[in-house]
């Protein structure tokens, strides 16, 4: 007998993927070209490899402490500070995690439950909401729009705050937007944010990935500092999505709690892939902006052909996603990508996925190679055309 | 912009104009005109495609020969290295540091040709003081790519 009432609402309640109907689809075509999926399409760096390997061999197969090797944390330590001007003291302020989404689920944990409502500027990865909602917080989110290029207003944070607001998501640059925000945007939310007892949890997890200007965190701001838990990994950056690691850096009195949850539900990170993430930190950023520097390239041809194809298409500059506006068709989302894929075998995910304002927007990846990319956008040119005359002459034949 | 178009056709030599326009963020025109004039500067000098003829089912031997030579008065060792690399055999001819002084790599459809080149055309040149064959067994690597390794993305569907 199996008890399914035994399964808490919150979390049976939560909706399944959409996406997933088309992930059933594709697995059943020849020649699909996927424009679908978030991670990187480079192998991790050899270095970085080797190094994974070698700690095998040594037999370095042991618990690291709960919140990773110190070795790692200091070198996390020295990246943070050379590369984001943010300081955290390795020994309390930062714990090695299984990838970023733990650091986010323990952070929720930490912070939120039951009658709490969490911030979620919207369209947003997907794991945010579904975390959030697993604690039986109330998540609320913030439709972002397009003409501010899904940078986050003051205006729309202070709408959305109410006396139960405890936490703030924000990820810059976003998944699935590919938006940035600028330190002047930050200057404007941090107005809203100082006096409040409001705790950021900021996911940068694509910090790295920018192709124009310097990454801003709104942990840079002192008066943030504290009240801010910053999370950022390997996946991407070192294209590591694998090894299943990242990191949380915050203030000792949050990561003191978020390590007890770490601990015991988690023990420590895999310690061949903490190994890594040392050699990656130390000697791997060299490769990692010859990755970025073909995901510029890519993202360059990418954005011109939605242009090219007649797809109203704002300019990301970082992550490596591009959102094109696709209401000139008269689809909704779910069908642009429904008909898309069956018509032509291009897979991009609806922007309704990521939440509802994201109707009218689809997400494609452009961490594919560049003849992928090019193929893709002489179909997806080929399907809009076919649309938009057959719109054309639905209005004829209706005159 | 020379210099990125010039990088870029490095990697991929059949990128498109209209693709380096967009990479660069120019116009098509541009990058047209400034490929013809690299071209003409001869410093386009070609473009060729990497294979892996032994995947294709035809057998290329290539051979890397140490050839050491005595320098000439006045020409140094330019002058027997025309001779040398004016064969169409010889797909390469450096001047090299160390214990010889000229690398030369030679090309043919059997171990046999390629030694019989060596031994009747290459040895016989004059100022040449001797030459050692290196045949090439097994490519693993070439021009920055991994042989006899298809790229498949093996990457799963998953949710982000």
């Amino acid at each position: 007998m199996i008890l399914k009432n035994m399964i808490r609402k919150n979390v049976s309640e939560a909706p399944p993927s959409g996406i997933r109907k088309y992930f059933d689809l594709i697995n059943e075509m020849k020649d699909a070209i996927s424009l679908g999926i978030g991670e990187p399409d480079f192998e991790t760096p050899w270095s970085i490899r080797e190094e994974g390997i070698y700690s095998l061999e040594k037999g370095k197969t042991f618990y690291s402490s709960n919140a990773g090797f110190l070795e790692l944390r200091n070198e996390i330590h020295r990246y943070m500070r050379e590369r984001f001007s943010l300081t955290y003291n390795p020994v309390s302020e930062i714990i090695v995690t299984v990838g970023g989404s733990e650091a986010i689920d323990i952070a929720l944990r930490m912070l939120v439950g039951p009658g709490d409502d969490v911030l979620l500027p919207e369209p947003s990865f997907v794991a945010y909401k579904g975390c959030a909602r697993f604690t039986g917080a109330n998540v609320v989110p913030i439709p972002l729009k397009a003409e501010n290029r899904f940078r986050l207003q003051p205006e729309e944070l202070l709408a959305a705050i109410t006396p139960n607001t405890k936490v703030l998501i924000i990820s810059y640059p976003s998944n699935p937007t590919g938006a940035t925000m600028e330190w002047d945007d930050y200057a404007k939310l941090v107005k809203v944010l100082k006096d409040r007892d409001i705790v950021v949890i900021s996911d940068e997890i694509y910090a790295e990935l920018l192709y124009e200007g310097k990454h801003v965190s709104i942990a840079q701001f002192p008066e943030m500092r504290d009240k801010t838990i910053v999370v950022n990994g390997f996946s991407k950056t070192f294209a590591m999505t694998g090894w299943r690691i990242g990191f949380a850096c915050a203030h000792p009195d949050f990561m003191e709690q978020m390590k007890k949850i770490h601990q015991f539900a988690i023990m420590c990170s895999p310690t061949m892939a903490q190994f890594a993430a040392i050699e990656a930190l130390r000697n791997g950023l060299p490769e990692m902006e010859r990755m970025v520097s073909e995901y510029d390239q890519r993202r360059k041809v990418m954005v011109e052909g939605f242009r090219s194809a007649g797809l109203d298409c704002f300019e990301p500059v970082g992550a490596f996603y591009v959102f094109p506006d696709i209401r000139s068709t008269g689809l909704s989302s779910d069908e642009f990508c429904e008909r898309l894929l069956v018509d032509e075998k291009v897979l991009m995910i609806p922007g309704t996925a990521f939440g509802d304002c994201g109707e009218g927007f689809v997400r494609a990846t452009y961490a594919t190679s560049l003849d992928s990319i090019r193929e893709a956008i002489s179909r997806i040119k080929r399907f809009v055309d076919s649309v938009v005359s057959e719109g054309d002459a639905l209005q004829e034949s209706a005159r | 912009m020379k210099k990125e178009i010039l990088a870029l056709l490095e990697k991929n030599s059949r990128l498109s104009d209209d693709d380096i326009a967009a990479i660069l963020t120019v116009d098509a025109v541009a990058v047209t005109t400034a490929i013809r004039e690299l071209e003409n500067e001869g410093i386009l000098c070609g473009y060729s495609a990497l294979i892996d003829w032994e995947k294709f089912g035809q057998e290329v031997v290539t051979a890397y020969i140490e050839v050491r030579v005595s320098p000439q008065r006045g020409h140094g060792f330019d002058k027997v290295a025309e001779r040398i690399y004016q064969f169409p055999q010889v797909k390469a001819c450096n001047l090299m540091s160390g214990g010889f002084d000229l690398f030369v790599v030679v090309e043919g459809k059997t171990m046999k040709e390629v030694a019989l080149f060596v031994a009747e055309r290459l040895a016989p040149v004059e100022f040449v003081l001797s030459t050692a064959t290196l045949f090439v067994l097994r490519k693993y690597k070439d021009h920055g790519v991994l042989l006899g390794r298809h790229h498949i993305d093996e990457r799963e569907l998953v949710i982000m």
